[in-house]
């Protein structure tokens, strides 16, 4: 522009244009810094959140020490709290959340990308999305309503008379009398009580199918389509493309998804907190009741005070540190994938 | 032998391909199953004095108090989260491409899409209702704004990523267009950039509302719940999610047919928003 200014302009007008270059790049820096600031706020929530709850844990962790990760009491009436129950319960339906979602994902993922014809596949990919928009309080209405009945029915009176030590029909298994330590992981005082480690992961797993299928199905979708054909053209079948091609291909991402279902099951509140049971008593079972971080706090933390509204503080920190890492190395693995597309 | 090789290979085909079928039929009957709970037990408990009645007067009450408190609430959520969520994804899609600031915040606000909304519950609580007491003569107290500002930081990671991934499907000419007349930078983010991505960032905020819709968590320690009706921010202030909480956990059937209703009116909002969100605008919106 300034170069096609002539000498002969006035120079009111040319102050004039400059002080109009001078504002715009002014508003244009004020500008930049406001948005830069809101962007800083993302960073500033996660920090803050870490931060909040370590600065009103530390009590607790001053208090209790190490023991605070490995004690099992956890007793507001005389003031003792550990953390372990509440993490056992954590791990416990996280990990029955993969055991059963990663199998059906992988399967969902398999049929909607390779088997399913083309006019079914826009229907069944948007019904199962819909699953992830259901809020998970009704998961946990209809797990305490519903599906911990429907468990303790006819899940739990199967399982146990097959792998626990003392089944309700009263004869042993072959598998326990064989198998050491099996019937450790059924035991259960109450055979028709539904609530429990293995219910309240089952409706994770529920929940976090729709989050890990669709991170599996857009990964398998980028694997290249000539790759898929030369195999198709060797004579594979389609499960072995699947297996040798896809799945390798992809295995990276494939790992990120299932990271980022893990990272949703242990920060889950709403669908555990009924279905747990909320008891503080350790043990090996996943028929037992138990508890998870998040459902200790939301039962909680309204009422607690001093040391106990500590603890609960620290047990939220470990919470956010543990899902952190996790949902960091989820994003880590599924950005992999994209560097190999070349995006 | 090689007949016995290619029906094993076969067999292991057909094996495989019915399992993912037997995959994909239970991810169905689960959503169907959920989802016909929901709406015949909901039904049942559907009656006008939902709307027109209080939780205060329990069995025969409604929850009317709780859907104006869930309003009010998801707004001051939604008109908080708006304006800095759009400003950050348009830092992120405009202004981070020489810095290594950027791509840092874009991953951060990956994973706090995805953080557990009962800690961003609990740092609200710690920076907003602790403080509250300086305020008030040392009494503590939970507010809708603090529930505001709980569903916010659930919103604002879900309208950052949508802001930012619609700027970047703004083709690059309208900039050099609007540059090489001599707009200045924010005029063309303001009235050109956000304009012509204006569909996709609205989706956005709808699927943010829809997501905040249903938390129930965050809104324990900050909204903390009320059983009148209350028009107050300053107040505590009840929400559907949290009566529904509250009812699923009482003993009494009765209170729990009340749940269901919520449960009823609540899933059919949040469906309905994120139906509208996907389909009225029909733009490709990833929300992992």
């Amino acid at each position: 522009m300034h170069a096609t200014v002539s000498n002969d302009v006035p120079s009111a007008e040319r102050t004039a244009e400059a002080a109009r270059n001078a504002k715009d790049t002014r508003d244009d820096r004020i500008f930049g810094w406001v948005l830069k600031a809101c962007a800083l706020l993302v960073l500033l929530a996660l920090v803050g959140a870490a931060g909040s709850t370590l600065w009103l844990g530390w009590d607790a962790f001053h208090t209790f020490g190490f023991g605070f990760l490995t004690s099992a009491t956890w007793d507001p009436s005389n003031d003792q709290y550990g953390a372990l129950v509440p993490i056992m319960g954590t791990v416990g339906t996280a990990f029955i959340a993969l055991l059963f979602a990663v199998p059906v994902s992988f399967g969902i993922a398999l049929f909607l990308t390779e088997i399913a014809p083309q006019w079914l596949r826009g229907p069944v990919s948007s019904a199962i999305e819909l699953l992830a928009g259901i809020p998970s309080i009704i998961y946990g209405m209809w797990g305490l309503f519903i599906f911990a009945p429907f468990v303790a029915e006819h899940v739990k009176p199967w399982l146990m008379n097959n792998f626990s030590a003392d089944p309700p029909d009263g004869q042993v298994s072959w598998l326990v009398q064989h198998v050491p330590w099996i019937a450790r992981f059924f035991s259960s005082e109450y055979p028709f009580f539904g609530a429990g480690v293995f219910t309240a992961g089952l409706v994770l797993a529920v929940m976090i199918i729709p989050f890990i299928s669709s991170v599996m199905r857009e990964v398998f979708q980028t694997v290249p389509t000539r790759l898929k054909e030369s195999a198709y053209a060797l004579g594979s079948s389609t499960w072995e493309v699947v297996w040798d091609i896809v799945v390798p291909y992809t295995r990276t991402a494939v790992i990120g998804g299932i990271f980022l279902g893990l990272g949703r099951a242990l920060g889950e509140t709403m669908a555990v907190a009924f279905v747990l049971g909320n008891t503080f008593k350790f043990s090996w079972s996943f028929l037992e009741t138990g508890s998870s971080i998040a459902s200790t706090i939301a039962n909680q933390f309204g009422e607690a005070q001093g040391l106990q509204r500590s603890s609960l503080m620290a047990i939220a920190f470990l919470l956010f540190v543990v899902t952190f890492i996790v949902l960091l190395i989820a994003r880590l693995m599924l950005r992999r994938l994209k560097t190999k597309e070349g995006k | 032998m090689s007949t016995s090789l290619y029906t094993r290979r076969r067999v292991k085909n057909i094996v495989a391909m019915t399992l993912s079928m037997l995959a994909t039929a239970i991810g169905l009957l689960f959503l169907a199953w959920i989802l016909w709970e929901t709406l015949s037990q909901g039904l049942a408990g559907l009656k006008p004095q939902l709307f027109t009645k209080i939780t205060a007067y329990r069995e025969e009450g409604g929850l009317a108090n709780a859907m104006v408190g869930s309003l009010i609430l998801n707004v001051l959520g939604i008109l908080i989260a708006t304006p800095i969520g759009v400003a950050a994804g348009t830092w992120l899609a405009e202004y981070s491409l020489r810095s290594k600031l950027g791509p840092t915040i874009r991953f951060l606000n990956d994973i706090l899409l995805s953080a557990p909304s009962i800690v961003l519950g609990l740092f609200v609580y710690t920076i907003v209702v602790l403080p509250s007491k300086y305020l008030t003569d040392g009494e503590v107290t939970f507010s809708g704004i603090a529930g505001g500002i709980a569903l916010a930081l659930i919103a604002l990671p879900v309208i950052v990523r949508t802001t930012d991934e619609m700027l970047r499907l703004v083709p690059g000419t309208l900039r050099e267009a609007a540059l090489s007349l001599g707009v200045p930078q924010w005029k063309l983010t303001m009235q050109i950039l956000v304009r012509s991505a204006r569909s996709g960032i609205v989706t956005g905020i709808l699927l943010a509302l829809a997501r905040i819709s249903g938390e129930t968590a965050p809104l324990l320690f900050t909204a903390f719940g009320n059983n009148f009706m209350t028009f107050n921010p300053l107040d505590k202030m009840p929400s559907l999610p949290q009566v529904i909480y509250e009812y699923t956990k009482d003993p009494s059937p009765d209170i729990n047919v009340l749940a269901w209703a919520g449960a009823f009116v609540l899933t059919m909002f949040v469906l309905a928003l994120s139906l509208i969100a996907r389909f009225a605008f029909r733009s490709k919106v990833s929300h992992d």
